[in-house]
């Protein structure tokens, strides 16, 4: 139930589907995506910006999701995780994390794929070290990074 | 059919994890579930005088505001979950009323229509405290006449226990050389990326709870429940999500709040729902934080140990949640080696710091930073070679079962099943290239570059009793079904088990379901931790899906009219001699043993129920052991470290999927890095957390992992049918002993000593230049 | 973590912007990037009534000016913008060189180089180097405009002299004549971790190589940025590389006064400072006689 004193109408797209929401001020973006949206692909581990969990890409951008408010958002495009399947297909770089054992617990992969998505749309993928500072925006607990690094580089070609 | 267990299958769990479907806790469909937020204690010991929760009550959208008082019913203590007869407990209690120990504490609980509005009646309540001293540290706790962690006590000892094998005391006093020295390792938090989380439903008309919760022990959580609520434990379901991000040990724990939000849920008869923030994980979860080891060893000219002698202080935090952290360190000091002397003395503190529990690796490192920290010194002081101390002493292949001398935490003696260490520390010199590296290192030193090399060796128990189990049931939809009460976090249970369950039956994997983590669904348990899982429920999912097979078999011969030795499965089909056309499903099968016809006397011969069950104790804990080296350049202007490679040799036994395998070595050394280099639990004197955020505690980055070459030898353990053991921990277990070995290497022109872990660039600096800080930190928290 | 009550406002024009500041300013702050402001927000650590977005203020704010003299950086000027932007690179390297060392890509696609200003924070980047460029910061109220020099912008940690009715509209650098090479040198705990200590230095060198100006200013010793004057006397009038690494070492580390906190000793960040001096007037050198090749 939001705090309904003040209500702000937020239109915009997620995944290229069209909203219409009501918001209060203070509600962030990713528990916007979360508890209105229902979708729960995006994640918090830290609400404080570092972890990247609830990393998605507003407007072409990666963002941290718990860093915007949800008024914010209005006017913009929004891609989550739930918007990377092709036809119910994983994509190219989706295959590549499972291929490569690029994930273990799975609450970090959202925030991992959608900002090696972002990065892959500035270029290719470079190298091993490319790769690695790609990566370093995004804190997983479990891989230890190995998978990861295979992935990006499969799939960044 | 192909044999499942060995193979790398890829993982069921990854469609859904990828895809965004993830049912993390906090993911679940609970509508209308209520928020819960925790005022918890600013102070490190403090009495609580007065405590005001009116205004907060008061707060549209509040529902209700309960301190510890209120719920005194609930008031009862949370067992140690490793006890000994000797251990000085003091009562940990869900929420104290009275006085509390430890910044991060229970103080009262706020149940609102949204999280925000909780946080913001936390901020309405007021809290009059009587600040009493705190204890910050383990030296401050065993100071004389200095302040009590616990203001009824007479000391801050929790226990002092000591464990030997010869006569150490002798053995020192006539060794021809002996060298001593303190080492302080400093750990830190768990840190999976989804915090804790509880939700609960109470349903009036049943009288029963169910209970969501993301801890890796459901059956123990319910065991805790069921005596501090008084019910059944019928009555209380635990059940862990489908999916959990990340344990390490820190979920394993039983807290407070796993007790307060059902109880206030039965209460106010309304969904209750309570998920962890991480300002909350980094004061209020359990983590490790320092050992001091005074270490003493004696050896000969050859280097050959004679006695090891180690007084460990252990920060055992605010009370004693258990005991395995500071024991398992214990049992883990000797290591890989023959050692005939040993003494051990533990002495585990109270402080007024969130209490102390296992974290990946569970007082492995520490042990390990002591022992192989000396391994150097000895050879440094002989002029020997460190890898050639170490293959002097260590325990050959044809000396197993291997008695240490001392007990291990499972009550057992410590004793190793099996293992190879001398090919196991070969096998990671030779990927090192240890004779290049060290040219390498002498070419590099003459122009002035700072290269090290460092080894540590480590043997780990695990696969820990007392037991785990597995129920393998046909379902009335013809699949098979196969139930631990192990519960995951990220490990590849569903796809694990069903690699073990399709070799036991002898039917592809793809008919096979694997379901996890609900005290429903299978009575008994333990959970996981400590690296059981793959040695305990695997032989118990082996033998029950055994059972269940020849239970089809039979019932398949019986309804084929043939002899069971001619029945096999191709699919879903039970087949007289391969032949598809004299063949019946397994949806057939169940439909004459578990459906039956209503009223109809069951065919001759058949047994009905479908069902198997397995539970598998093993006769004492399996030990796996590991061998890592690096190489290192150290930056002496900045302190930086620059890794420049990495070897982790890793026997583990048999392997069920060696992807997986390689994923949990490979994760765990990422942590033991983080141990190693980056993470540090710090308070200041007043217990007062330092670190809140991951501003001031560095998790490691993809950045900051170097590429590791990994290899495997595999000595099966004699102690289950599987000959598995534990793979959890390995990766991050002899990590910081290893960094520290190399650091110390690379400094040996400038004589500085590296004896504390995480060895930072500030402390390599103050090392090198022997500023007044560094010989003050290491007594210090 | 979620963040106190307030009013939120998102004016789309800055008089309005300015009103709104004019109005609630003691209770009010200023969300650009947003990268500095939300996480003290949802610790809670910071508290206001009223939230002043002012991201729809959009059009000439969100774009850099390269002009024949100066070079302006007005407030909607996103970190990640500025360290993409070819001319950046060639006109400012030293403040690409530093954006790269800022946290990560997706903290720098929405933070702003006058909000990391703004926040002021002691060990971030930014305003080091916009200190050794001596920056002009322009500040912007319903009461009028003001400007400012970078050496009196800072106050102390996290304080700067904007008034709680003021923007920093923008920020301008006199365009760098072809004689000053600049480096930015930190050491960081992790990629992207603010610096333990971070310099920021740029010389100007005449046609014999001798140094006619230089800047230096130390991120990470201080409340505010500091210019270490004592090393600037010591390398101005010589030729880079004339004077010894462990003079300017030393009188580095005994300019500057850190503190001690749970990362690293004062004694460690001031070595760390002298280290840092050296390898930014080495990477100068380097940069001038390439350029002189």
């Amino acid at each position: 139930m939001p705090d309904v004193d003040t209500g702000h109408r937020i239109t915009g797209t997620v995944n290229g589907a069209a909203y219409d929401e009501v918001v209060d001020d203070r509600m962030t973006l990713a528990d916007f995506l979360r508890e209105k949206l229902r979708l729960t692909g995006t994640h918090l581990g830290c609400e404080h910006g570092v972890c990247g969990a609830c990393t998605v890409i507003v407007d072409g951008a990666a963002s941290r999701s718990c860093l915007m408010l949800a008024v914010q958002a209005d006017g913009t495009a929004i891609e989550t995780v739930e918007g990377l399947a092709e036809d119910g297909e994983l994509n190219r770089l989706q295959a590549a994390f499972k291929k490569n054992h690029a994930l273990q617990c799975g609450f970090c992969t959202s925030g991992f794929l959608m900002s090696v998505t972002a990065a892959m749309r500035e270029g290719a993928i470079r190298d091993e070290g490319h790769a690695r500072e790609v990566l370093s925006g995004n804190i997983c607990r479990c891989t230890g990074y190995t998978g990861l690094v295979k992935a990006v580089l499969e799939a960044g070609e | 059919m192909t044999t499942m267990i060995g193979t790398s299958v890829p993982r069921r769990e990854d469609e859904r994890l990828l895809t965004g479907r993830g049912r993390y806790l906090d993911d679940l469909d609970l509508p209308d579930a209520l928020a819960a937020a925790f005022l918890r204690s600013s102070n490190a010991h403090a009495r609580i005088l007065r405590i005001d929760l009116s205004a907060a009550k008061e707060l549209p959208g509040v529902i209700a505001v309960f301190s510890g008082a209120d719920l005194a019913e609930i008031q009862k203590p949370l067992a140690p979950k490793v006890l000994h007869p000797q251990l000085k407990d003091f009562p940990r209690l869900p929420m104290p009323p009275e006085e509390l120990h430890y910044v991060g504490e229970p103080v009262a609980v706020v149940i609102a229509e949204t999280r925000y509005i909780a946080e913001d009646a936390l901020e309405l309540i007021d809290v009059d405290y009587e600040v009493l001293p705190a204890v910050a540290s383990t030296a401050a706790a065993l100071e004389p006449d200095g302040p009590l962690a616990h203001s009824d006590a007479e000391s801050n000892v929790a226990v002092l226990l000591t464990q030997s094998a010869g006569n150490t005391a002798e053995a020192l006093r006539t060794a021809p050389n002996r060298l001593s020295e303190e080492f302080f390792v400093m750990r830190g938090g768990g840190h999976s990326m989804e915090p804790r989380a509880v939700a609960a439903r109470y349903e009036p008309a049943t009288g029963q709870l169910t209970i969501w919760d993301t801890t890796q022990s459901p059956h123990y959580a319910r065991q805790q429940l069921s005596v501090i609520y008084e019910m059944a434990e019928d009555d209380i379901r635990v059940i862990a999500p489908p999916d959990v991000g990340g344990g390490f040990g820190p979920k394993a724990q039983f807290y407070g709040e796993e007790v307060v939000i059902p109880w206030v849920a039965k209460k106010l008869r309304r969904p209750v729902k309570w998920v962890e923030d991480r300002q909350e994980n980094f004061v209020s979860a359990m983590m490790e934080r320092s050992q001091t080891h005074r270490i003493e060893v004696g050896f000969d000219d050859d280097g050959m140990l004679l006695a090891v002698k180690d007084v460990i202080e252990h920060d055992q935090g605010a009370y004693c949640a258990g005991l395995q952290v500071p024991s398992i360190t214990t049992a883990t000091v000797p290591g890989p080696y023959r050692i005939p002397n040993i003494e051990i003395e533990l002495r585990a503190c109270y402080t007024n710091m969130v209490p102390t529990s296992s974290v990946r690796g569970a007082g492995r490192p520490q042990a390990v930073f002591a022992m192989e920290r000396m391994m150097d010194r000895v050879a440094e002081h002989l002029g020997l070679d460190p890898a050639e101390v170490r293959f002097r002493n260590l325990i050959q292949a044809d000396e197993f079962p291997y008695k240490v001398g001392i007990t291990f935490r499972d009550g057992s003696p410590l004793t190793y099943d099996s293992g190879d260490f001398p090919r196991l520390l070969e096998g990671t010199l030779d990927r090192l290239g240890y004779a290049e590296a060290r040219a390498e290192q002498a070419k590099l030193r003459a122009e002035g570059r700072y290269i090290g090399i460092g080894i540590a060796a480590y043997v780990e128990g695990c696969g820990l009793g007392p037991y785990e189990g597995a129920k393998v049931r046909l379902t009335n939809t013809g699949r098979v079904l196969v139930t631990l009460a192990a519960a995951g976090q990220g490990q590849g249970y569903e796809t694990v088990y069903a690699q073990i369950a399709s070799d036991g039956l002898g039917i592809a994997m793809d008919h096979i379901d694997v379901l996890t983590g609900d005290t429903s669904r299978i009575p008994f348990g333990q959970g996981t931790f400590a690296s059981r899982i793959t040695a305990t429920a695997g032989p118990a999912v082996l033998d029950a899906a055994q059972q269940m097979r020849v239970r089809l078999v039979d019932t398949a011969a019986n309804l084929l009219g043939c002899d069971p030795a001619e029945v096999g499965f191709t699919g879903d089909r039970a087949c007289l001699n391969g032949d598809l056309e004299k063949s019946l499903s397994l949806l057939e099968i169940a439909r004459v043993a578990n459906i039956g016809k209503h009223g109809i006397t069951l065919p001759v011969g058949i047994s009905a129920g479908l069902e198997t069950s397995s539970y598998f104790a093993p006769e004492r804990a399996a030990y796996a052991s590991g061998a890592h080296a690096a190489m290192v350049e150290v930056d002496p202007e900045t302190g930086g470290i620059e890794i420049l490679k990495y070897v982790i040799g890793h026997d583990c036994g048999n392997v069920i999927n060696p992807k997986l395998v390689d994923g949990q070595v490979l994760g765990g050394f990422a942590h033991g890095l983080g141990n190693a280099m980056y993470e540090e639990a710090a308070y200041d004197a007043e217990g007062q957390p330092q670190a809140t955020s991951y501003l001031d505690y560095s998790l490691v980055s993809a950045a900051e992992v170097p590429n590791v070459e990994l290899f495997h030898i595999h000595s099966p353990s004699p102690l289950n049918p599987l000959g598995v053991k534990g793979a959890g921990e390995g990766g991050t277990i002899p990590a910081p002993a290893t960094i520290a070995n190399a650091v110390e290497d690379a400094l040996r022109p400038l004589g500085a000593r590296v004896n504390r872990a995480p060895v930072t660039p500030a402390r390599i600096v103050e090392a090198i230049h022997g500023d007044e800080q560094a010989l003050a930190e290491v007594r210090g928290s | 973590m979620k963040p106190g009550r307030f009013t939120y406002h998102a004016p789309r024009e800055l008089g309005e912007a300015l009103e709104l500041l004019q109005e609630f300013g003691d209770d009010a702050k200023v969300l650009a990037g947003g990268q500095s402001l939300m996480p003290m927000l949802n610790f809670r650590l910071a508290r206001v009534d009223h939230l002043i977005d002012i991201n729809r203020l959009g059009g000439h704010l969100g774009e850099p000016r390269f002009d024949a003299g100066t070079i302006t950086i007005p407030a909607l000027v996103r970190q990640r913008q500025l360290e993409r932007s070819e001319e950046a690179a060639r006109v400012l390297p030293v403040l690409t060189e530093a954006l790269r060392q800022v946290a990560h890509p997706q903290i720098r696609n929405r933070g702003t180089i006058c909000g990391s200003l703004a926040h002021a924070d002691p060990a971030a980047e930014l305003p080091s180097v916009l200190s050794v460029l001596d920056a002009t910061f322009t500040l912007v109220s319903a009461r009028g405009t003001r400007t400012v020099a970078a050496a009196d912008f800072f106050l102390f940690h996290l304080t700067t002299v904007l008034e709680p009715d003021e923007i920093l509209l923008e920020v301008s650098v006199r365009r760098p004549p072809p004689n000053q090479f600049s480096a930015f040198q930190e050491f960081a705990t992790r990629r992207g971790d603010f610096a333990l200590a971070g310099v920021a230095a740029l010389c100007e060198v005449d046609g014999d190589g001798v140094v006619t100006e230089c800047r230096i200013a130390a991120a990470g010793v201080a409340p505010v940025p500091q210019r270490l004057h004592a090393v600037e006397g010591l390398v101005t009038g010589s030729r880079l590389g004339e004077t010894s690494a462990s003079e300017i070492a030393d009188a580095a580390r005994a300019e500057v006064e850190p503190t001690t906190d749970i990362h690293a000793s004062a004694t460690y960040r001031s070595r760390l400072t002298g280290v840092l001096v050296n390898r930014a007037l080495v990477d100068i050198r380097t940069k001038q006689e390439a350029a002189h090749a």
